[in-house]
């Protein structure tokens, strides 16, 4: 869905997706990293699991959600990228029961 | 961080930036705390620090902020970035988050320079991922350097669409359709105001330029449409909506909307100072005096957060909010804080002389604002305007009523992208204007805090 | 100003929150034509603050006919919350699961310990409670802290979701053909030929009976027909939390967990005069109570803090109160809406409609103050 602009090519770190190990820009927020990795939908919401992504980017709406180092509900679009940051979309179809 | 300043400034844009810098110039001692990492608010984002080999290329008015920030940075003014004020209340207190601690402090004024948000747009489908705001796609040129990889489709109506439409065509990037909603007949009402609004500056001509700009890119440009309807299972395929010719679908995998920007109230709101409806641009705005002070006693709403008028217009504002805390104070004298403020009053002047033609010309068709049924106009806790309709038969008394029977804006964006629905439906229920409904009241937190914050704090205080 | 003169109804109710709505709904199901008179969205709401417990523990601890008057509203909430959700399909989530209230400290032990056993004397061993010691408590719920000293329980309390009981309210109002009247103050009552009265900005109405259900407002109310309801208003500040993964099998005082998944937490009782504002020091005080309790909450966000102001009678019990001077005039007073919907849209309906009056209404007239104001002028 969006793309870098321009040619130079800026610094690269790793952090982790879903588990998975992905290479971002750094410096850039988390949610304009999800969308430049498409990695869509970022959440499903908790009343009707539909299918969410970043929206207004400006810390507003909440619906870049998403779980960051064990912490979960932060708004991506407010977070930068930093190397190593382990990250996990909410899809989650419901707000799961508490483990016994 | 001390606990207390004489001077408090929430917000880093224009408003706030120069209101820190003429109180700190009569010798206040200030504090801005503002959410992001650095100055500019949302109009000059990221411009000290920009991932854009050529920041220039956003347009003059984006670059001209560096002056600004300079100066802002120059000040004295104490400056705390990455700082989300969540509490404020009419005794000037105020909770803040700073590096994940939450600290109180208390102040002797206050100016509130929060700026404004996009006006919602809902309409069926418009939660889908792959739509945006404008203003989102801004952002993202900004901050992060991003544009879109396929032609997007703009829709709404105003500057904004078409300024971000120019940007993109500037760095290449096609622009699949715009879908202008603007209602007929605007520009002959709107003609009367065009002379003043000449006063203002070269805005109508860089506005003529940017129209220019995007026909001659041969951008298919959709005009009075409404019945805007985004399809897709789990993301955006494509928009559906119709104009007088007809009805019209397009494939697109990202929708970036626009519908004007209307101040941000929550932390006024909050503060309990007083709001009004501003009826030539349809949406509330704070009640402030000549200064800026709003109807509680130290607080000063500045910028768009008070009244939209523009970057401009809200940096003088901010002038005057911290001419007139100088003079409250005892920092400075009537007369020195009158002259001071005369050059300021009469640029004001002239920045909003702009308003009445814009205003005029991009007045919403108040019927086009009520959201079709279907629509989730609770995008948080997924609420339709059906149900919100279902509730206003019942009688509600207002927005808020609305809201305890129905959970509308009750999820964590607390009513800002359902707010002016709920108020549009109401309205047209009861046959009266918006301003008879009302709003929103607006509680604390306007951030998120956990609870561990605010109990480890409370440990502290004992 | 030319007044639209109204004489369509039986019965006017001032006041369209939790106890005006519940009276209204027993009124119109007997067939009484009720007209409901509300202010407006941003008016103090007492029922917006409400808190949504069911609760029978501690109520009348002083007051054996207050216990009794509980108990009988515990009990009666099952068939109500089935009746509104076939009538009106609004589930108000209840849930009477038992009820906590969680003791910090021996002082805060000692204290429910004695007022259940007073409560268990008054009920004639009707009301159950036990004392449940901390290892007892971690065992039915693992995330209560180390810390915690204990919690009175009792199986009879619950809790609903309070806007969706007064959205149900409203809707059987509607369906039962009342007239409900938003953002439409009373400014006055007056007797006239048996019957009353009724101004509002715009229009007056009459009807043969008045019922005053106006929160803080009933005092001021009340006096045009020669009642004196002393209310004053004692504030209560509470917390929403985001959705939290489900973990609280029962309310309690402290923390109770909505089917959506939020926690409310609560509540001060602050004497603030007519001022509904938040404040940073009880925020935080309510934030730390609920951390202390549940240390796994300390990650979890606050969403909405809000103020209310309770509607408190001198002795915080309700008041029942048929005008003398005036019979057709009724006003009821109380700051359990939620607990005792069943009774107002029941018992207390009957009563103002002359068909039947429970043994237990006149335990709490408004004239229980005079008494106790003349015993003080005689000690």
């Amino acid at each position: 869905m969006f793309r870098l602009l321009g040619n130079d090519a800026p610094e690269f770190v790793e952090i982790e997706l879903d588990a998975q190990r992905v290479s971002v820009p750094a410096g850039i927020s988390l949610a304009a990293a999800l969308l430049l990795l498409d990695a869509l939908p970022t959440r499903r919401t908790p009343v009707g699991a539909g299918p969410r992504a970043p929206f207004c980017m400006m810390g507003a709406c909440y619906e870049c959600l998403v779980e960051i180092d064990g912490r979960v509900n932060q708004r991506a679009c407010q977070v930068l990228i930093s190397a190593g940051m382990r990250v996990r979309r909410q899809l989650a179809s419901a707000v799961p029961e508490a483990e016994a | 961080m001390k606990a207390h300043y004489p001077l408090v400034i929430i917000g880093a844009g224009p408003a706030g930036m120069a209101a820190a810098q003429t109180a700190a110039a009569q010798g206040v001692e200030v504090a801005l705390f503002d959410d992001q990492p650095r100055p500019g608010g949302q109009i000059y984002r990221n411009l000290e620090a920009s991932p854009l080999a050529d920041p220039a290329q956003l347009g003059k008015d984006y670059v001209f902020g560096r002056l600004p920030i300079q100066r802002f940075r120059q000040s004295g003014a104490a400056y705390f970035p990455g700082s989300a004020v969540w509490y404020l209340d009419r005794e000037c207190n105020l909770g803040i988050l700073h590096d994940g601690v939450h600290r109180r402090l208390s102040a002797d004024r206050l100016v509130i320079a929060c700026g404004a948000q996009e006006r919602p747009m809902p309409f069926p489908g418009w939660q889908l991922p792959g739509v945006m705001t404008a203003g989102a796609g801004q952002i993202l040129l900004k901050s992060a350097a991003l544009v879109p990889d396929e032609p997007p489709v703009l829709a709404g109506s105003g500057p904004l669409l078409l300024l971000l439409a120019r940007q993109y065509l500037r760095a290449g990037v096609g622009i699949r359709a715009i879908i202008d909603t603007t209602p007929a007949g605007r520009l002959w009402p709107a003609l009367r105001y065009l002379p003043r609004a000449l006063a203002a500056g070269d805005y109508l001509l860089e506005g003529l330029q940017m129209v220019a700009a995007i026909r001659r890119a041969r951008v298919p440009w959709y005009r009075q449409a409404s019945d805007l309807r985004a399809d897709g299972d789990e993301r955006l395929a494509g928009l559906r909506f119709r104009t007088r010719g007809g009805l019209h679908e397009i494939e697109t995998r990202l929708l970036l909307l626009h519908q004007g920007v209307i101040p941000a109230l929550q932390a006024a709101s909050a503060a309990g100072c007083d709001s009004e409806w501003n009826p030539r641009q349809q949406c509330w705005q704070v009640a402030v005096d000549c200064w800026g002070e709003s109807s509680q006693n130290g607080i000063f709403v500045a910028g768009d957060g008070a009244t939209i008028g523009g970057a401009r217009a809200a940096a003088l504002a901010g002038q005057l909010a911290g001419l007139q805390v100088a003079w409250q104070l005892g920092l400075l004298s009537q007369t020195r804080r009158d002259r001071l403020a005369s050059p300021v009053r009469k640029a004001r002047q002239r920045q909003l002389s702009l308003r009445p033609f814009l205003d005029s010309y991009y007045r919403l068709d108040e019927a086009a604002l009520q959201p079709d049924d279907a629509t989730l106009l609770c995008r948080c806790e997924e609420v339709s305007a059906a149900q919100i309709r279902a509730v206003a038969q019942l009688g509600c008394s207002g927005p808020n009523q609305a809201r305890a029977f129905t959970r509308c804006g009750m999820g964590p964006c607390q009513g800002r992208f359902c707010g002016p629905g709920v108020e549009w439906i109401l309205a047209r229920q009861q046959t009266v204007g918006v301003d008879r409904i009302g709003h929103y009241n607006s509680r604390p937190p306007l951030q998120p805090v956990t609870l561990g914050q605010l109990a480890i704090s409370e440990g502290e205080q004992r | 100003m030319n007044r639209q003169f109204i004489n369509d109804y039986d019965s006017l109710i001032v006041g369209g929150g939790l106890v005006g709505a519940a009276i209204a709904t027993g009124l119109a199901g007997s067939g009484r034509r009720v007209a409901i008179f509300d202010g407006g969205d941003r008016d103090f709401r007492a029922s917006r603050g409400n808190f949504g417990l069911v609760w029978v523990q501690g109520k009348g601890a002083d007051y054996a006919p207050y216990a009794r008057w509980s108990g009988i509203a515990a009990r009666a909430w099952p068939a109500f919350a089935q009746s509104l959700l076939e009538a009106t399909r609004v589930d108000v989530g209840l849930q009477q699961t038992g009820g906590l209230d969680f003791c910090l400290d021996e002082t805060e032990w000692d204290a429910r310990d004695s007022e259940m056993r007073r409560v268990q004397a008054h009920t004639d061993g009707e009301f159950e409670f036990q004392m449940l010691d901390n290892a007892e408590l971690r065992e039915w719920i693992p995330q209560v802290s180390e810390r915690v000293l204990g919690a009175c329980f009792s199986p009879r309390d619950g809790h609903v979701n309070p806007l969706y009981l007064l959205r149900a309210l409203h809707q059987r109002l509607c369906d039962l053909g009342a007239d409900y009247f938003p953002s439409r103050p009373v400014l006055s009552t007056t007797p006239d030929g048996g019957g009353f009265r009724v101004d509002t900005a715009t229009d007056r109405y009459t009807a043969g009976q008045v019922v005053f259900c106006a929160g803080l407002a009933n005092q001021r109310l009340a006096r045009d027909v020669e009642m004196d309801i002393p209310v004053r208003p004692l504030r209560g500040q509470l917390l929403i939390t985001e959705r939290v993964p489900s973990f609280l099998p029962c309310a309690s005082v402290q923390v109770r967990q909505t089917r959506e998944g939020t926690l409310q937490i609560g509540d001060s009782h602050e004497d603030a005069g007519f001022d509904e504002s938040t404040t940073l020091d009880v925020i935080t005080q309510l934030a730390a109570r609920a951390v202390r309790i549940f240390p796994h909450l300390e990650a979890v966000r606050l969403q909405r803090a809000w103020g209310a102001l309770r509607v408190m009678t001198p002795d915080g019990l309700p008041v029942y109160q048929q005008s003398s001077r005036y019979p057709g005039a009724f006003a009821v007073s109380c700051h359990s809406g939620v607990t005792l919907a069943a009774l107002h849209a029941g018992a207390v309906a009957e009563w103002i409609d002359g068909s039947r009056m429970h043994p237990l209404i006149a335990d709490f007239s408004a004239t229980r103050f005079d008494v106790s104001a003349t015993r003080q002028r005689r000690a």
